[in-house]
């Protein structure tokens, strides 16, 4: 059975941080994702908008606030919340509506705005809610990011020079791109004067929150041909698994792991890109680039191992001898990542999936990687959720 | 006279005698718990309803450690000024876990290392005038 559909449009609005409602960034986005695909808004015929819970209820129903602001024409209409990945599970609903053929063509969106400084939890005294437990006991997202970061430093030898490497990279890959926030090229030693935050990782090697919208016009792959568009970029799988019981890494925003003395521990970011390489029946070696969730600098070397890109321990050689850059075998975050976008939740995943479009139709301009014909990406967030799609020409 | 003692987060751990977290373990495949949980066990191979309230090993291996260099967001109460803390991740051997706090305060990240033995102290996380909040923290043997 055929499970991939096609990405005829996508479109971004700029990340930053304008002060303006996120329905204005949406609108925005998903006209430039109707432009690009050619397709007049009232011939689409289902809405799927990834939620945002910091802009009040119409947020929460972000898929029919953007079918109204594009002007309500009759569309189904559908809203995901997976905390990060919440563009990803839009993306598959939007997927599974095209192939059961229910539908044939869906706009998928997310937009965000975001308040400054560190994402902290919703008012109110939740004893039972582990996210307001956790910053009752002073461990915000970079106490996490910097537990990862110190390992690797313990377990593998890595260090700060090479978790800023990684930034350097980044901010070289992000400096032309349009769509992003920071634009600025930074050396090792201007990472290593930054503010520490969470020791080891500073503030250059930690990510900020944005506002920011992304937009895709899929379809079946018989719509796409019908409207002359049968070469258009594919999406081949879509991975939202859970974790699977014990987990062994502490996860965000639980301040203890499973236990394993019944059960197997197991990594859930390994399992992301594993279910996403199994559904699109190909493996890391057919991969040409890749967008990955660098919610830190040392994440993102993370990332290198669970997407199977070297053996575990391995992936800051790969940042030092230049593998991941822009003429490397495998460019990473070649938008410029999190680094240059800083985080906006429910446009993020989305984000990282225009970008492989763009990249595997060969129109990235400077940022562009050679060749490209199959991408990747990664991402998760809290409480279980997370993503991985394979975007093939 | 001195102020009172209160758990901060009333039954995540003992006030009496040697400091120690108090967890569950099901009684059918011996997974533990940490916090308390009254719901059916976790382990989808198991799924039993029985959960018996245990303590907790009161020292394990350090997993890994960062620190707050800024002050955390609300609910958190950060003294005036703010004093940067150390935070721990500790692999609680026996119950095949690691658990989260922080570090007892005087300590920095550069006295601390991979695999270190640690052990559960108790100390203010927040005060008022007649009331001190206490916390589990995280201290090297």
């Amino acid at each position: 059975m055929n499970t991939e559909i096609a990405i005829l449009g996508v479109g971004m609005h700029p990340w930053g941080k304008w002060g303006k409602n996120f329905v204005e960034y949406g609108l925005v986005a998903a006209r430039a994702a109707l432009a690009d695909a050619g397709i007049d808004w009232r011939k689409v015929q289902f809405v799927s908008g990834a939620a945002t819970i910091r802009c009040g209820y119409p947020g929460y129903v972000a898929g029919a606030t953007f079918a109204q602001a594009l002007g309500w024409q009759g569309a189904q209409v559908n809203t995901s919340y997976a905390a990060c990945a919440s563009g990803s599970q839009a993306l598959a609903a939007a997927r599974s509506k095209i192939l059961s053929g229910e539908c044939e063509v869906a706009l998928v969106i997310g937009a965000d705005t975001t308040p400054k400084g560190f994402l902290a939890p919703q008012k109110g005294e939740r004893p039972d809610d582990p996210d307001w437990v956790r910053f009752r006991v002073g461990i915000t997202n970079p106490t996490y990011f910097g537990l990862y970061a110190r390992r690797r430093m313990g377990l593998y030898g890595d260090t700060q020079e090479d978790f800023a490497r990684v930034k350097v990279k980044n901010a070289n890959h992000g400096f032309g791109n349009p769509n992003a926030r920071y634009r600025k090229r930074f050396s090792i030693d201007e990472v290593a004067a930054s503010a520490m935050v969470a020791n080891p990782l500073r503030l250059m090697d930690i990510c900020a929150t944005s506002d920011g919208a992304a937009a895709l016009i899929v379809s079946s792959l018989d719509f796409a041909r019908r409207h002359g568009r049968g070469d258009a970029v594919r999406i081949a799988a879509i991975s939202t698994v859970a974790p699977t019981f014990a987990s062994e890494i502490l996860e965000m925003p639980d301040l203890a792991t499973d236990s394993a003395v019944a059960a197997e521990a197991h990594r859930f970011r390994s399992a992301l890109p594993r279910k996403a390489y199994e559904e699109a029946g190909i493996g890391p070696a057919d991969v040409d680039v890749a967008e990955v969730y660098d919610l830190s600098t040392a994440l993102e070397l993370d990332w290198y191992e669970d997407l199977q890109f070297c053996p575990r321990g391995e992936a800051a050689r790969l940042v030092r001898e230049g593998v991941t850059s822009l003429g490397g075998r495998l460019p990473v975050n070649p938008s410029g990542g999190l680094a240059c976008f800083g985080e906006a939740v429910p446009a993020q995943a989305l984000a990282q999936v225009c970008e492989l479009a763009w990249q595997l139709r060969g129109a990235a301009g400077e940022r562009q990687v050679d060749g490209a014909k199959v991408g990747i990406t990664a991402n998760q967030g809290l409480f279980g959720h997370g993503s991985s799609v394979i975007v093939k020409k | 006279m001195g102020k009172s003692k209160v758990a901060a987060l009333p039954g995540w751990f003992s006030l009496d005698g040697e400091p120690h977290l108090i967890g569950s373990r099901c009684t059918a495949c011996g997974t533990y718990y940490f916090p308390v949980r009254t719901m059916a066990c976790r382990n989808p191979a198991c799924g039993k309803d029985d959960l018996e309230q245990v303590p907790l090993s009161r020292t394990g291996k350090l997993w890994s450690f960062t620190d707050a260099c800024y002050q955390p967001p609300e609910p958190f109460v950060a003294p005036e000024p703010f004093v940067p803390f150390a935070i721990a991740a500790v692999e609680l051997e026996h119950e095949r876990m690691t658990v989260l706090g922080q570090v007892t305060g005087g300590i920095e990240v550069s006295q601390l290392r991979l695999g270190m033995t640690m052990e559960i102290v108790l100390e203010p996380l927040f005060a008022d005038e007649a009331t001190e909040s206490l916390i589990w923290k995280w201290r090297p043997v």
